[in-house]
């Protein structure tokens, strides 16, 4: 019996197709033959696993069709474990944000770096130190405008009941006939102004003209035992002086005559004043109204205030000014005719005798008011 | 959404019945009313949509043939049935495709099943293989043994189809194609 011929026999045993006859037959050859028998049963399997092959496409094409009509997109939104927002960003953006992040971070540091951020601590301290430094500087002049007001001050006589005379400044003769010129800061408010020669002579003086502006007063001696000075030795500068300059002073800054020495350090006065000479020179308050003089000895400013924030800065008010000044002096206010002198006898002198000459023209300027 | 699902879930008695029965509608039913809940555990553990379909579908067949075939007791629930079986499935895939962390997020409880998905793979690996001797064994062949053997159509209807003058040439035809079957078959590792 050939393969073909048995292959058709098992599948009309398995379809019904077969008479009983047949049927009887078959059975008894599976009985009697093993390798029918076998044959059989791996024919089943085949052509059972076959058809499941069959059932099981089939299956899923059934379970496709189902799946095809669930809205999966609608449920998957439905089932998700939605975490929160950040969680989900950061899930989904991390690595953009940790880039972002860095270079965040690298932006900053760099700006830091290369705007010197960083490692400028030490300049901001010395900036601040300066501001201070600026402040203290501020508060020091404003004390020190301050103290030279206080200084300059009117002593009031119930501050100084018992002294009769304040002493206020120093005063120098412009002429030989008594008129002398001080600042006006030195007469102001006073009831009756004397001045005293370096032999300690007062005379009666009185104002006869003021300018507060430049700080000059002009002061003319009316006392009858003024017998007139000697001709006048020094000379009033017209032009203004160079820098470097030597330049002396004298006053009586202490009650008693005082001699000063220095240098013109500056054209312009206090702040910038162009009035002022600014000078290195030891004065002190009572040297107020002295004579600034040159080498020369020609007078080329009135000395009238010290900066007492600044060692040995001085202000003399400038000579050229003074002229004006006594221009200025309206003739009725005159008695006397003011002449100034125009030659300087000083000069050529050597400073011993300059000053032996000039203390006879200084004086000290007493007020008295009350 | 649990409750809803519960709510318009068939009892699972009537889908064995159903099932049994071939009832088209029972297998809808049952398949629309589980799908969500592995849809949840595949998607919620590194798995897509098509992943979850997959993973799902192989459960259905499992759950089919348990019944189909008989074995099928009612000793759980359906649902945690088809859970375990699915986790099952997804675990290998998942250490398969090298993707398992070691630890899955589980949303129900579920049963040891690796007997039932250890045999449905095996009956998986037999199914490729007669799919690829189906593929070689090429045209008429192919389509004369899903008709004949799947499709269970008479030799006269397979005569007409392919026109052959009479039924014993096609029964050669048909014996000629099943024993090249066989062959390619049995090749294959």
């Amino acid at each position: 019996m050939s393969d073909h011929q048995l292959t058709e026999l098992i599948e009309r045993y398995f379809d019904g197709s077969m008479t009983a006859d047949e049927r009887t037959q078959f059975e008894l050859l599976r009985k009697n033959d093993a390798t029918v028998e076998s044959r059989v049963t791996e024919h089943m399997q085949f052509i059972g696993l076959l058809k499941q092959y069959g059932e099981r496409l089939e299956l899923e094409k059934r379970l496709n069709a189902i799946h095809d009509e669930i809205d999966v997109h609608a449920l998957k939104e439905e089932v998700t474990i939605h975490p929160t927002w950040v969680v989900r960003m950061w899930r989904n953006h991390h690595s953009k944000i940790s880039v972002a992040a860095s270079i965040a971070i690298f932006a900053i540091l760099g700006t830091l770096f290369f705007t010197g951020k960083l490692n400028n601590h030490e300049s901001n301290f010395e900036q601040l130190s300066q501001e201070v430094g600026r402040l203290k500087y501020k508060t020091d002049k404003l004390e020190g405008q301050a103290n030279t007001f206080i200084n300059n001050l009117p002593v009031k006589p119930k501050a100084r009941p018992s002294n009769p005379g304040n002493f206020r400044g120093t005063g120098f003769a412009l002429s030989s006939n008594g008129y002398i010129v001080t600042n006006y800061h030195v007469i102001k408010d006073a009831d009756s102004v004397y001045v005293q020669n370096a032999a300690g002579e007062s005379f009666h003086s009185k104002v006869i003209y003021t300018e507060p502006v430049n700080d000059i007063a002009v002061l003319q001696i009316n006392d009858d035992a003024f017998t007139g000075l000697g001709a006048i030795p020094y000379y009033f500068k017209r032009s203004s002086t160079d820098l470097g300059e030597n330049v002396i002073t004298f006053g009586y800054p202490d009650g008693k005559v005082v001699f000063g020495q220095g240098a013109l350090t500056s054209a312009t006065g206090y702040q910038g004043d162009t009035t002022e000479y600014q000078v290195s020179i030891p004065v002190n308050p009572g040297n107020s109204g002295g004579p600034l003089l040159d080498e020369k000895g020609n007078v080329i400013g009135i000395i009238n205030a010290k900066q007492t924030q600044i060692a040995g800065a001085a202000f003399a008010v400038k000579s050229a000014y003074l002229l004006k000044a006594i221009q200025n002096i309206p003739s009725d206010s005159l008695s006397k005719s003011l002449t100034l002198s125009t030659k300087n006898t000083l000069a050529g002198l050597s400073r011993k005798q300059q000053l032996k000459k000039l203390k006879d023209y200084v004086f000290m300027v007493k007020v008295y008011n009350q | 959404m649990n409750k809803e699902l519960k709510a318009s879930a068939p009892t699972d008695s009537e889908i064995v019945l159903g099932i049994l029965n071939n009832s088209e509608i029972v297998l809808k039913k049952l398949y629309t009313t589980y799908f969500p809940m592995i849809l949840q555990l595949i998607i919620n553990n590194n798995g897509d949509e098509d992943d979850a379909k997959d993973v799902y579908q192989e459960a259905i067949i499992v759950l089919y043939n348990k019944i189909k075939s008989g074995k099928f007791e009612l000793s759980s629930k359906l649902k945690t049935y088809i859970y375990s079986v699915c986790r099952r499935l997804w675990l290998k895939r998942l250490s398969h495709m090298n993707r398992y962390g070691g630890d899955i997020r589980d949303f129900e409880e579920y049963l040891p099943v690796d007997e039932e998905v250890d045999d449905h793979n095996e009956r998986d690996v037999q199914f490729g293989k007669m799919e690829s001797a189906l593929q070689l064994l090429g045209e008429p062949c192919k389509t004369i043994m899903e008709d004949f053997y799947i499709h269970n159509r008479s030799m006269q209807d397979i005569c007409e189809r392919f026109g052959y003058t009479n039924a014993d040439n096609a029964k050669t035809q048909k014996y000629k194609c099943l024993q090249r079957l066989k062959k390619l078959f049995f090749q294959q590792k």
